[in-house]
């Protein structure tokens, strides 16, 4: 780590950022796959929903993914710091008119910010489910189950059952949908991926994506409060 | 045509700028805007003729807008309101009559202020001399067409060398990285047969000077590329990243034996 990791050039910092960061978007779908099985959207929703629980904390190749995507997250997030850090030292004294240049990206310049509250978000769901699964915090009272079976169902109508974090898990989301618009298609470029027919495509996959991730994650406290 | 004027002063690299205000008044729509900044100099010394006085330093040459030389940054913008121009080809009349218009050196940590509103542009220079060239001796004037060129390769090289080097990409990025202006003449070279014979050696060396000298990273924002006077796309920055990642893997230095054939 240390100097070695800030050594490296721009280039690859921003290459590793990338591919990091690409594999994390492989990720996301898979859960929100699982989550909407919250809502009712079969009549065996809960059955559906606790099995596939069931395979996610128990399948042995699921436990090496989890160890990669775990490295995958430290490495975005050692990286996206190091390079926000070196580009605030890049411009010690700034304008005094702010900047007015037209940009394709206005989330670029909110990448840091949309970061910290996706880690706050990370951070909320790791107390509240992957630590439970631990065993380094315990579930609501009533919930207890298993070790290897938790109540993850309940334990997220009982989140959902208050506004109040129904409310921060909205808002928190919203700043994950703004962080993908800005990477599907940054990632890309940083990659070496720039061509006049591939490039639009990669763009609007990408806001289609974040739309679609943002949306249906949402889309399950939305439903609760609404109840 | 009447201006409130607000320009950084700045005696030399180490002094504390401040921004000045001037009235500036009788403008013609169709003066441009470097020779507005001339009318207010001699407006200066005019005013002051029995005193020893401190115009106003810019940087200027060519004023057709191919030099490269010109550098302010205007209302928030660099080069100013007008798209895919240099500031000595924006006029007066893209203002409105009594506008206040803000002034401001280029502003990077690679870039220090000479004084008031020029820059020092060195660090250009050094990724340049770092790689930015081709090393073959010159022998007869060749054969034209001798050397088969693609003609897109072709465009997207001329295209690229379309760079002035005047560092607009700089000034409007976000994290100053000069990524555009580095990736414009990587590609210049590495679209051509000639210049691919040394694309794996100068790209990582042009990249290695542009992080030495103290350029921000690429957030692809894109904002250099909405503010280059010469249009230059950031497909030469994806152009770049790929050279290097592609040069990082096949590039192996060998020890040299010394000497060729000749």
């Amino acid at each position: 780590m240390s100097k070695s990791v800030i050594m490296l050039s721009s280039l690859t910092k921003k290459f590793l950022m990338a591919f990091a960061g690409l594999f994390l978007v492989m990720f996301l779908p898979v859960h929100l796959g699982i989550n909407l099985f919250i809502l009712p959207l079969t009549e065996n929703h809960v059955e559906i929903f606790k099995e596939a629980v069931h395979f996610m904390t128990t399948n042995p190749l699921i436990k090496v993914m989890e160890i990669v995507l775990f490295s995958a997250l430290f490495l975005h997030m050692i990286f996206g710091v190091i390079l926000w850090f070196e580009n605030r030292q890049a411009r010690p004294v700034g304008y005094k008119v702010s900047q007015k240049s037209k940009v394709y990206s206005p989330a670029s310049r909110f990448m840091i910010h949309t970061g910290i509250m996706v880690l706050l978000f990370l951070v909320l769901h790791f107390v509240n489910f992957y630590f439970v699964k631990l065993g380094l915090t315990s579930a609501p009272a009533g919930l207890n189950t298993p070790a290897d079976n938790h109540d993850f169902y309940n334990m997220a109508l009982n989140l959902f059952s208050q506004p109040l974090y129904s409310i921060l898990y909205v808002v928190l989301i919203c700043g994950l949908g703004v962080h993908l618009h800005h990477a599907f298609q940054s990632a890309f470029q940083s990659l070496g991926l720039n061509h006049p027919i591939y490039t639009p495509v990669i763009k609007g996959v990408g806001l289609v994506y974040s739309i679609v991730i943002t949306a249906g994650f949402i889309s399950i406290p939305i439903f609760f409060m609404l109840q | 045509m009447k201006f409130t004027l607000k320009i950084w002063r700045q005696e030399n690299a180490k002094a504390q700028g401040r921004f000045e205000t001037y009235q500036l008044d009788n403008i013609s729509a169709d003066c441009s805007f470097l020779e507005m900044l001339d009318i207010l100099n001699e407006k200066l010394v005019n005013d002051n003729i029995s005193l020893p006085v401190d115009t106003i330093t810019f940087d200027h040459d060519c004023r057709e807008g191919i030099c490269g030389m010109c550098s302010l940054y205007i209302n928030g913008r660099p080069h100013g309101p007008e798209q895919g121009t240099t500031v000595c080809q924006l006029h007066m009349r893209r203002f409105n009559d009594g506008d206040t218009i803000t002034i401001e050196p280029w502003r990077a940590k690679a870039f220090p202020v000479i004084k008031d509103l020029m820059v020092d542009r060195n660090a250009f220079d050094k990724i340049i001399q770092a790689g930015g060239f081709v090393s073959v001796s010159t022998g007869g004037v060749p054969d034209a067409n001798a050397i088969p060129v693609r003609k897109e390769d072709a465009d997207l090289a001329m295209d690229a060398a379309a760079c002035i080097g005047c560092g607009a990409c700089v000034a409007a990025c976000k994290n100053a990285s000069a990524m555009l202006f580095v990736s414009a003449k990587v590609s210049q070279f590495a679209l051509l047969p000639q210049g691919k014979i040394e694309a794996k050696e100068r790209v990582q060396a042009m990249v290695a000077k542009m992080d030495e000298l103290g350029f921000g990273n690429c957030t692809n924002t894109y904002a250099c590329e909405a503010e280059c006077p010469k249009n230059i796309s950031v497909e030469n920055i994806a152009r770049m990243n790929r050279e290097f990642f592609f040069s990082k893997l096949t590039l192996a230095k060998r020890e040299s034996n010394g000497g060729g054939v000749g």
